[in-house]
């Protein structure tokens, strides 16, 4: 093996650039710095309509819609009772904010919301990781899960009645149930989508459960995570209202229903759009959130 | 010739200098969908000097990722021994860190705190293991990437990234499958290149698994070549091409002829399997 035939290439007998620069020209330095890989220059600026581009098409869009709907309103085709415009909803508003009634039912549909939504994340985001986790809890746990997910929850109203009265903890208990089987089965969904070749990267360098639990698996089910918790405040709202539909001694959910027997459209929509603004709200809330952690994923 | 392992084990006494030693290694694959286990490696015996490169070829399918994985510790043995210092493996540890085929990284981890991932297992100050981290990060050439996220690399970059993160816990044999496989033809002619210039100062024990026989004989001291399946040791190749090795050296006369040698080699045992006809 040790002969070799040919005369190796001197490459090193190239001319050479002079390391000062060319005498004359004013091209910067002639050497490259020692990371010149990285070359980068600015974007070029973005108009403020590029900037916001979803947002002015998107608020152009709901303007149309409530122009339209106004004037639809105001041709007075159908009485008011029947379609109010947006002009009289929010007179139906104000109406109700000088009450003093509507602080109230926001206080306490809000009260119901938050304390039956935090006590879902609260059970759904732990049991759903431990039972991700450990198979043998999910096959415990598993016919529990599936039934009370399958069957519609608003069917047990009557049964919270009974056993918890009209006041806020029946509601709670509706609110609650709704939200933590899907806070559950999405985180649940997170840790058995984990990417087999990440544990084994982690057994390789001898992590333990727990590290592999902290460092993979709690991150890479964060989507799924926030993705649970965003189905789940749905899935809250419907139970604020419903659970209130059927009986409550205060409430938006029951507010909305004696306007609906009364024939007070405009209250009803006031109560939608309420309903409707938490929602908005507390989804954006959480887009931020996962836009905090997805700061990994690149921009599309 | 052959240390029964039993007694080089914890004494240090009969422990013959060998870095790393295979004895009989016999590995059943679980196949979940089949419900069997398959004879996958069957009676691998050999030694790896110290700051040695071995690289193992065969045939694919004939259990070179399989025994790679049992001497990380991940995959269990059905008999035989390996031993790593004369101490007997039987599981991952800091001793041995693997490059894997697939970049594998955290993608929600910077290339730094990629790097810092197996750094962290091992108990050392939290500054140390920056400094260390950034150490390779620099190293493999990513000094302008430290804070980027792997989704934002391409791939050679990514394995790149892989190679730190083993680099850096410090191991005593540096376990390589098949790393650059499913790179372009020129990013991995680089990478081999970058490699040899990192081995070069670390002078890190090596086992590197590949199907690419160039490649081979470029990076390493001695060819292991693997029949058919099951695994076993068919040939064990020297290559006494001088380092520092340029990629010209792909070109020499010397080169070649071991090249064919080995190409001849697993084409003997690539009929073999044909005739077999498994899957």
């Amino acid at each position: 093996m040790a002969e070799r035939a040919e005369e190796p290439i001197k490459y090193d007998s190239l001319p050479n650039f002079p390391a000062e620069g060319f005498a004359g020209t004013d091209l910067g330095p002639t050497r490259a710095p020692r990371d010149s890989l990285v070359r980068t220059t600015p974007l070029p600026p973005q108009t403020l309509f590029q900037r916001h581009e979803a947002l002015l098409i998107g608020s152009f869009g709901v303007a149309v819609f409530f122009v339209a709907w106004q004037a639809v309103a105001s041709a007075r085709i159908w009485s008011p009772l029947f379609l109010p415009g947006p002009v009289d909803v929010w007179q139906a508003f104000l109406e109700l904010v000088n009450d003093g009634e509507l602080a109230t039912d926001i206080a306490v549909s809000g009260q119901e919301f938050v304390i039956g939504y935090a006590l879902a994340a609260l059970v759904g985001i732990p049991c759903g990781l431990l039972f991700g986790w450990y198979p043998r809890l999910r096959y415990i746990f598993d016919p529990f899960i599936t039934f009370f997910y399958a069957t519609p929850r608003i069917v047990l109203i009557p049964l919270f009645i009974i056993w918890l009265g009209i006041g806020v903890e029946s509601k709670i208990a509706v609110i609650y149930l709704g939200a933590v089987f899907a806070i559950l089965i999405n985180t649940m969904a997170g840790v058995r989508s984990l990417d087999a070749s990440l544990l084994r990267v982690a057994r390789s360098f001898g992590a333990g459960d727990l590290h592999i639990f902290r460092t993979i698996a709690l991150p890479g089910s964060v989507p799924f995570i926030l993705t649970g918790l965003r189905l789940g405040t749905g899935h809250a709202l419907i139970g604020v209202v419903v659970a209130e539909y059927v009986a409550a001694q205060h409430g938006l959910g029951r507010m909305m229903m004696i306007a609906g027997s009364t024939f007070q459209s405009s209250k009803v929509f006031v109560g939608l759009f309420l309903i409707a603004a938490a929602g908005l709200l507390l989804t954006y809330g959480l887009q931020r959130i996962e836009r905090h952690f997805d700061a990994w994923r690149p921009q599309r | 010739m052959l240390i029964p392992l039993d007694q080089a084990r914890g004494t240090g006494a009969h422990f013959n200098g060998m870095k790393l030693q295979a004895r009989d290694v016999v590995i059943h694959h679980r196949r979940q969908r089949y419900g069997d286990m398959l004879l996958a490696v069957d009676g691998v015996t050999f030694d790896v000097a110290d700051g040695e490169f071995v690289a193992i070829v065969g045939p694919s399918g004939c259990g070179k990722t399989t025994f790679l994985g049992a001497v990380d510790g991940l995959l269990p043995l059905t008999s035989g021994a390996l031993a790593l210092d004369g101490r007997q493996i039987d599981r991952p540890g800091h001793d041995r860190a693997m490059v894997f085929q697939q970049p594998s990284l955290l993608p929600w981890r910077t290339v730094t705190g990629n790097v810092m991932y197996g750094v962290e297992l091992i108990r050392i100050p939290k500054a140390e293991a920056q400094s260390r981290a950034k150490r390779f990060v620099d190293l493999v050439g990513l000094e302008g990437f430290a804070e980027s996220y792997p989704l934002e690399l391409s791939g050679g970059m990514q394995q790149r990234v892989n190679l730190a993160r083993a680099l850096a816990v410090d191991p005593e044999v540096l376990l390589l499958d098949e790393p650059f496989a499913a790179l372009d033809a020129q990013t991995r002619e680089t990478m081999q290149q970058e490699l040899l210039r990192i081995w070069n100062e670390t002078r890190k024990t090596a086992v590197f698994i590949t199907h690419d026989i160039v490649e081979a004989v470029y990076l390493a001291d001695r060819v292991i070549v693997f029949t058919a399946r099951p695994g076993r040791v068919k040939e064990i190749v020297t290559v006494d091409i001088p380092r520092p090795r340029d990629l010209r050296v792909k070109r020499e006369p010397g080169f070649v002829e071991i090249e064919r040698r080995i190409w001849e080699s697993i084409r003997e045992e690539s009929a073999r399997d044909g005739l077999a006809a498994t899957a």
